[in-house]
């Protein structure tokens, strides 16, 4: 049983690999499967793992039973009424007439994560990162200067600091700020090109993987 | 200059070939190097090996299998380590793709390599919860709220490991492993800086440069993609030369890696040339 799935799994992959040399019906085909199995495998997933533990146990246990007994004899909480109504609301948005009430839940989904995303946001993305970046210029290591950690001290505020510059644009980049501004660009051009860096290996990584998958799992070519 | 044209307007299915050929030959070769942590992957292992026995350390394995080849170097080569230090694991996922692939690394490292270690009393699988960073920002306060049972329907209160934890507060490291939204940033901002909890993450290479500016005060330290993988199992391998003879998919992988870099530097190199040289031409001919 297991061969027959690497067989399956191997010929999806081909098929998939084949619109590297042009589009064709067996891409298609992979495509339009992958597509439909998420998508029956993200239901599955929430109704079993979330929706029946979450939401029907808590609002009538003894309705999960047969599925999730463990949970069948757990006191009701009805106050997750409240939630469920609001998923049953979300959903009227199937109908043209009565559309519009699945406003209501969706505006409190955005309300509260804004919130939520606001506070975490400001504390973490801003006063967390200005905190990284005030670092001791000079680090001191018993008594005598590090000079490693000095350097990658000044080239990390030196980064910011110059990058920062770059996006000031209500002064005309000129002179000592425009000299700076002009580093700022080239530590862009470095991050972005350390990005690209980055995401060469990811790819190059996948296509090891779908490779040790074919000559290994496949083929029996390659130990893994 | 003819060579010029033609290099400029190669087929790129060449160059796709060449990118094949240049992972197949060194996986047949079985070509490898030699990999040395780097200060931001030890720190993770350094405070695994430092915690005390028993410690809690939450595994959250938010990834699906397009970025398996990528993260679960870096799942199996944790999981061997917290449980040769006798740590508490708790499997979770915040991505639906990952309770199978959590269900999978249980099976096939923890439950097989370590038979002696008893499920529900030494590590548990949660399983995975909808809610993304709501999800994490509940757990903070109650963590039985969200999770009731575990991934079998075993009621939480029955299982031993989950007695003493009450949220999130109550692990000693949590360690989110994935490749995009919700992830390790969402730990860091939702669990991490808030509950003062030491957050470590491991990240496909795309997203590790977005996660390089949190280390080392707000995230402990960062596997990013194959590379960090390798680091962490070659450092494994120096602590507990057992797993010399195990399975090493990262170092691995490293191999036709490092060849597919040359080649694309090769190619990046080779189309410098041509640029330069073909504007070189048409400066001598604008001249004319």
């Amino acid at each position: 049983m297991q061969e027959l799935w690497v067989w399956v799994g191997a010929l999806l992959t081909l098929s998939i690999l084949s619109f590297l040399y042009k589009d064709n019906v067996f891409y298609k085909f992979a495509e339009h499967l992958f597509v439909g199995v998420s998508a029956a495998y993200w239901m599955v997933i929430g109704i079993w793992g979330t929706l029946f533990p979450n939401l029907i146990a808590k609002i009538y246990p003894e309705a999960v039973r047969f599925v999730l007994p463990s949970l069948a004899d757990r006191e009701a909480d009805l106050t997750f009424i409240f939630p469920a109504l609001m998923g049953l609301l979300l959903l009227l948005r199937l109908s043209s007439r009565v559309g519009w009430i699945s406003r209501w839940p969706l505006a409190f989904i955005v309300g509260t994560t804004a919130g939520l995303n606001l506070v975490r946001y400001l504390r973490s993305d801003f006063i967390g990162q200005v905190q990284n970046t005030m670092i001791p210029l000079l680090v001191f290591d018993g008594g005598r200067l590090d000079l490693l950690h000095t350097m990658s001290s000044i080239v990390l505020f030196g980064g910011v600091f110059t990058g920062l510059i770059y996006f000031f644009f209500s002064k005309e980049h000129r002179g000592v700020f425009g000299a700076a501004s002009k580093v700022g660009i080239w530590v862009l051009m470095i991050t972005f090109g350390a990005g690209f860096g980055y995401t060469v290996m990811a790819r190059i990584s996948l296509l090891v993987g779908r490779m040790q998958f074919l000559l290994g799992d496949w083929l029996g070519l390659i130990n893994r | 200059m003819a060579m010029f044209d033609r290099v400029k307007n190669i087929d790129r299915r060449i160059i796709f070939l060449c990118i094949v050929l240049s992972v197949i030959v060194p996986l047949l070769l079985d070509i490898t190097f030699t990999e040395k942590a780097s200060p931001i992957v030890k720190n993770i292992f350094d405070k695994i090996e430092s915690l005390p026995s028993g410690s809690r350390v939450l595994l959250s394995l938010d990834y699906g299998p397009s970025t398996v080849p990528e993260i679960q170097p870096m799942v199996n080569a944790l999981v061997r380590h917290l449980n040769e230090k006798n740590h508490k694991v708790y499997f979770m996922c915040l991505w639906a793709t990952g309770q199978n692939l959590t269900t999978i690394t249980v099976d096939s490292v923890q439950a097989r390599e370590f038979p002696e270690k008893v499920y529900g009393v030494d590590y548990v699988n949660l399983g995975y919860k909808a809610g993304n960073e709501g999800l994490i920002n509940v757990l903070l306060t109650d963590m039985k709220k969200m999770y009731t049972t575990d991934v079998h329907g075993t009621y939480i209160d029955d299982l031993e490991i989950m007695r003493p934890v009450r949220n999130l507060t109550g692990f000693d490291l949590i360690v989110g492993l994935g490749g995009g939204t919700p992830g390790i940033k969402e730990w860091i901002l939702f669990a991490g800086d808030p509950g003062r909890i030491p957050v470590a993450g491991g990240s496909t290479a795309v997203q590790a440069p977005l996660l390089y500016p949190y280390w080392p005060n707000q995230l402990l330290g960062l596997m990013g993609g194959i590379k960090g993988a390798a680091e962490y199992e070659s450092e494994l391998i120096t602590y507990y030369p057992k797993y010399k003879l195990k399975s090493k998919p990262g170092i691995k992988m490293m191999g036709p890696q490092a060849v597919a870099h040359i080649v694309i530097m090769l190619f990046i190199i080779i189309g410098n040339i041509t640029f330069f040289a073909q504007r070189a031409r048409e400066g001598k001919a604008k001249g004319k």
